[in-house]
């Protein structure tokens, strides 16, 4: 029998650092093949409807790269808790919430032009997103409580707080009961970037985010300090970093940065708040996080594959009838693939002589 | 008054059930010394299967075994990347639970609002017409017991037989285990086979007799629920079993409370399992040495035997 | 008869890194051999291989004369092959009889087994409580509960790497009544040490390796020590110098230090006293378990006491916090160097940084990455640091060049008070020789030194005075001058110098 077993490379690879995302995707398709055999599809068309079509057209291309935006700015957030080792997976409550806030802002001010209503949304929907987050980092750093359960946890009442709103206090009084408010005003939302698309200028705020969040990372002292937390916590202890403080930073940017994505969702394609505002995006952007190998030009591209994604999967259920779940099928499935082709980067495969 | 307590005391056992299936299969994982956030995703699939079986009018019992090897293929799946590869826990087992959502969605898209065989009461003549008690204590569905049972064994097993205890050892320290003689990866898998099924099982329960109905996402955070139980048991079976009847309390006493119609939000009392979840957590980890003591002490580290 | 086990040119290979080369060696029934080697001379290698753990790339092993191959523990177990392991075996949370009975393939009957663990333990003057729980016994009694565990299997085999270097002197001799009454039943033992008098004690034949070779067999009672040195080392060693001490003022100071146990695991510390003076070396000698990480924690700012307990040069700190330790000129080499020291999967570059962030490396907020480089290259050549270069991985280096990278490091930053803990475990005698030296050397220009070490050699040849922890409290310092070492360990086991 071979058998076959992993040594650990002296350095890290570089070079597998690009190769297995890419490895990873060849994955998900292989496996993808038999499962939409067996969900009755032809393998090669579905797979054309999903990758290719999609960016076949100018809109397609504008659609892409709203979808995204909140993920590759979600990403970004998550990306520096992961890397210090803060297990926040309740992007989506922070995202709810920071687009509540946003539109509580632009109902507030729903008459006449504001200049500054934007941005103040934004800033709404950052301060949302963070003070969701940080009641995971006070029960984390006073009570000791995992940050994972708890952020997810409030990811739930998020959605029920939405539901609320948009039945009750926030609801449009003209919307014939509807569940949702009243659209915002022209003050309140990103105006087109190109006539007859969705695409707005939002995503150069992410787009600014990238290369912010590598200096971060890369050449500040908190992005170390951070960066030690994840790796070896007994060294950031040992070196005197105040881990608390750090824990509470690494919540507050991914609060900061799902509020942001909220904001911009709700000011942006969405135009008001109805009781789903995401399709998953919190949960997508931890993928988005792995598949940028927690580097942050790496989730910038991440994102990109998964907005592809999902505009896929629309675009296979609207022509090919293919079920809405099939694109969240691959997107499990692409994490479960780049976890293990992971490995290559710090390990070799070898034959048990 | 019986009005309100029995079937408040009767709603609180079935829905404990679920969550006592899950966190004592989760708390075996655990204990074992692996941490798998999959149990979500586990219990998706496990529904979607036993209630695809149920409505090809398959038996309760055999939905229940498909569901159970469903989510034992998914849980292999994690161990594969856990064990074989050795890959951060947390990662993989989040991965579990967004596949499993997917997947239990995909395979669920045709079941429409169609429901197939369920699971029945049992009546056991003399006892299940006894006066208030007769219902609750008597005249559940099989698997409510079955669940006490397997918490009973789990405790049995874990504290009173020499499996159990090798199963704590590799929790505790997997090096001193291997060093020992025994095999940390086989014991790890199996014990991560066990807490799939186990999910399975919650998940079919779930579509088979709490909800007899298909609905997305329809275990609704109880998988991460069961996963906070565990926490709050302090890894220890029979707390979870009382974790899991505050829980079912909980949950059912705000369903009560609408149908009631109390003039609060129904979102608010909807938000109350997640609430307590949080509060329940903070209880228990606020001091330290409690969880220090009992958590199992390699939890969430992956082990790679030397060659 | 045939030898109870012969090792046949068993060779191993970690990628380029040859960890045991064509080494053979034979042990008899009721032999005691020796195993001598310095750190990374392939002595725990071998012994993987003995106890199944790894296995070997080329080479056979002889079990009583028929050829055999160990593929895991459990198959070492059978054929009688019990290890006593340096940084013990045992599952914490579990009793006593738990702990022996997961090593124990009889019927599991606890009652049972902890009758036989203190008849056992009767005989061979092995006393436990088999009901205990092991977090609550001392590291001697850790021991016991080992080798009980071991001799339960009525082992053919018994090996013990380096068993003494958790205990007291007195007990070391308890430890060889024990072994020599194993050896004469007829059960062969492995002994493996790198304490050369130890060895001549007890052994009756002794195999010293050598950078992964075996260099020579020699029968210990018949050789000096000095020779067994030579031969371990390959060269002779220089000791170290230690000019005389001008001592200065008190720079740290323990007044009156007590600190109750973080968990059921710890231990408390009572009214702890002690002064170190600018110019001197001050050691703490101890056997670990005895409120040495308590201490060490309380000194480096990881918990924190009443503010006039840990006074640094007349300025109360035990209330800061360890970062604020190290701006008032606090320095402290932990005894994990990797994953504590420094951060494994870290290059040298960047563990420069995690503690010398101070010496004007960071600007704004910034990284300035070209200083910090030129910090990291200054330490790897003062401190002869064996790596590729500035860019090298931590967990890449071998023990004792980390060690003096650390050790580096943290004299650089050119501290008014250096703690160590452990500072040559697991290093290789040069390598040793070269830190205790620059321990001293930083001494000498001004630093108070606290040293807290198991080994008493090591302290006796670096410090100018030693104090003893045991149980959380901590006696007066003695000057090395007057201090013998029966004295210590008197100390170190909780008796009274002179009422023993």
């Amino acid at each position: 029998m071979i058998r076959l077993y992993l040594e650990r490379r002296a350095v890290p690879s570089r070079v597998m650092g690009f190769v297995a995302p890419a490895l990873a995707v060849l994955a998900m398709v292989l496996c993808a093949i038999p499962m939409l055999r067996l969900a009755g599809l032809a393998p090669l068309a579905t797979l054309r409807v999903f990758f290719i079509e999609p960016l076949s057209s100018a809109n397609g291309v504008s659609e892409w790269l709203l979808k995204a935006n909140p993920l590759v700015l979600m990403g970004l957030g998550l990306m520096i808790g992961y890397r210090a080792n803060v297990w926040n997976i309740g992007a989506e409550g922070m995202y709810t919430v920071g687009a509540i806030c946003a539109a509580w802002m632009a109902l507030r001010f729903a008459d006449g032009v504001h200049h500054w209503l934007l941005a103040a949304m934004m800033l709404a929907g950052m301060l949302g997103g963070m003070l969701w987050a940080a009641i995971p980092a006070f029960l984390k750093t006073r009570l000791n409580t995992s940050e994972i359960l708890v952020s997810l946890m409030l990811t739930y009442v998020a959605q029920l707080l939405l539901s609320w709103l948009v039945n009750g206090p926030m609801q449009d009084p003209q919307g014939l009961n509807y569940p949702q408010t009243a659209l915002f005003s022209e003050s309140a939302t990103f105006s087109p970037l190109i006539a007859g698309m969705r695409l707005n200028a939002s995503v150069f705020i992410t787009l600014g985010a990238v290369p912010l969040a590598w200096l971060l990372l890369q050449r500040s002292f908190l992005g170390f300090q951070l960066k030690v937390s994840g790796a070896a916590p007994s060294a950031a202890r040992y070196a005197g970093f105040a881990q608390g403080r750090l824990t509470w930073i690494a919540l507050l940017i991914g609060g900061a940065t799902a509020g942001l994505a909220g904001m911009f969702e709700a000011a942006g394609p969405l135009g008001q708040l109805s009781p789903v505002i995401s399709p998953g995006y919190g949960f997508a952007a931890i993928i988005v996080a792995f598949i940028g190998r927690l580097r942050p030009v790496g989730v910038l591209l991440g994102g990109l594959l998964l907005s592809l994604l999902y505009l896929g999967g629309e675009a296979a259920q609207m022509s090919m009838n293919v079920p809405a779940a099939m694109s969240r099928s691959f997107q499990g499935l692409l994490l479960l693939c780049l976890l293990a082709t992971d490995v290559l980067v710090d390990f070799r495969i070898r034959l048990r002589p | 008054m019986n009005q309100l307590i029995i079937p408040l005391l009767d709603g609180t056992l079935v829905a404990a059930t679920p969550l006592i299936f899950a966190a004592i299969g989760e708390l075996i994982v655990e204990r074992s010394g692996v941490l798998n956030l999959g149990v979500e995703g586990m219990m998706l699939v496990g529904a979607a299967a036993a209630f695809g079986m149920a409505l090809h009018g398959q038996s309760p019992a055999a939905a229940i075994c498909v569901a159970m090897i469903a989510a034992a293929l998914m849980a292999s799946l994690f161990a594969l990347l856990a064990l074989g590869l050795a890959v951060n826990q947390y990662a993989a087992g989040l991965a579990l639970t967004i596949s499993g959502s997917g997947l239990a969605s995909l395979i669920g898209r045709h079941f429409g609002a169609r429901s197939g065989t369920t699971i029945a009461r049992v009546h056991l003549q003399g006892l299940s017409d006894l006066p208030v008690v007769g219902k609750v204590l008597f005249g559940q569905d099989p698997l409510v017991y079955l669940a006490l049972a397997l918490a009973v064994m789990a405790w049995w097993f874990l504290n009173r037989t020499r499996p159990g205890l090798v199963l704590r050892a590799v929790g505790e320290a997997p090096e001193a285990a291997r060093a020992i003689g025994y095999r940390v990866l086989r014991i790890r898998y199996l014990a991560i086979l066990t807490g799939g099924a186990m999910a399975g099982l919650a998940g079919a329960y779930l579509s088979l007799a709490y909800t007899p109905l298909w609905v997305d996402d329809m275990t609704a955070g109880r998988g991460w629920i069961a996963q906070a139980l565990v926490v709050f048991a302090t890894w220890k079976p029979a707390r979870v079993v009382l974790g899991a009847w505050l829980f079912g309390g909980v949950t059912v006493a705000q369903l009560f409370a609408q149908t009631f119609g109390l003039q609060i939000p129904p979102q608010f009392m909807s938000a109350l399992p997640y609430l307590a979840t949080i509060v329940v957590l903070v209880a228990i980890s606020r001091n330290p040495q409690t969880l220090r003591l009992n958590t199992p002490l390699s939890l969430a580290q992956p082990f790679r035997p030397d060659h | 008869m045939p030898p109870r086990i012969a090792l046949e040119a068993i060779t191993k290979r970690y990628g380029s890194f040859v960890a045991n080369d064509a080494v053979s060696l034979a042990v008899a029934p009721g032999e005691i051999h020796a195993v001598l080697g310095e750190n990374g001379a392939g002595k725990s290698t071998l012994m993987k291989i003995i106890c199944g753990t790894i296995r070997a790339d080329a080479g056979q092993i002889l079990w009583e004369g028929r050829r055999t191959s160990i593929l895991n523990p459990g198959a070492a177990r059978e054929l009688g092959i019990g290890m006593v392991y340096q940084h013990f075996s045992l599952f914490e949370t579990l009793t006593v009889v738990d702990n022996i009975a997961l090593a124990h393939a009889g019927r599991f009957d606890r009652a049972a087994l902890a009758a036989r663990i203190s008849g056992m333990g009767e005989r061979y003057g092995l006393p436990v409580d088999p009901l205990r729980l092991v977090h609550h016994l001392s590291v001697g009694e850790r021991q016991r509960v080992e080798i009980l565990r071991c001799l339960l299997q009525n082992p053919k085999l018994l090996i013990l790497d380096e068993p003494t270097s958790v205990l007291t002197p007195q007990a070391v001799g308890r430890l060889f009544g024990v072994l020599r009454v194993l050896a004469a039943e007829g059960c062969s033992i492995l002994f493996i040490s790198h304490k050369l008098e130890e060895i001549r004690e007890l052994c009756h034949s002794a195999t010293i390796l050598r950078g992964g070779k075996v260099v020579g067999a020699v029968t210990p009672a018949e050789v000096s020590a000095a020779d067994l040195a030579r031969l371990m080392v390959g060269a002779a060693i220089a000791p170290v110098t230690r000019s005389a001490v001008a001592t200065g003022g008190v720079r740290l100071a323990l007044r009156g230090l007590s600190l109750p146990p973080t968990d059921a695991f710890g231990t408390a510390l009572h009214d702890l006293q002690l002064q170190v003076r600018a110019g001197e070396v001050v050691g703490i000698a101890g056997v670990s378990g005895n409120g040495q990480a308590e201490l060490l924690d309380a000194l480096s700012g990881e918990r924190t006491a009443a503010p006039g307990t840990v006074m640094l040069d007349a300025t109360p700190i035990a209330h800061l916090d360890a970062g604020a330790r190290r701006r008032r000129g606090l320095a402290f080499i932990p005894a994990e160097r990797l994953g504590r020291g420094a951060v494994p999967a870290m290059s040298l570059r960047e563990n420069t940084l995690l503690t010398a962030y101070r010496q004007d490396l960071v600007k704004r907020g910034f990284t300035r990455n070209a200083a910090i480089a030129a910090f990291a290259r200054g330490i790897i050549d003062r401190f002869r640091v064996g790596c590729s270069g500035t860019e090298a991985m931590a967990a890449s280096l071998s023990g004792g060049n980390l060690q003096k990278f650390v050790v580096g490091r943290e004299c650089s930053l050119a501290p008014v008070v250096l703690m160590v803990s452990q500072p040559t475990w697991g290093v290789d005698v040069a390598a040793a020789g070269f830190l205790r030296q620059n321990l001293i050397d930083l001494s000498r220009r001004g630093a108070a030194v606290l040293i807290l070490s198991d080994e008493l050699e090591e302290l006796l040849e670096v410090c100018d005075r030693i104090a003893v922890l045991f149980r959380g409290r901590l006696s007066a310092a003695m000057p090395r001058e007057t201090l013998r070492i029966e004295q210590l360990g008197m100390l170190m086991a909780g008796l009274e110098a002179g009422a023993a």
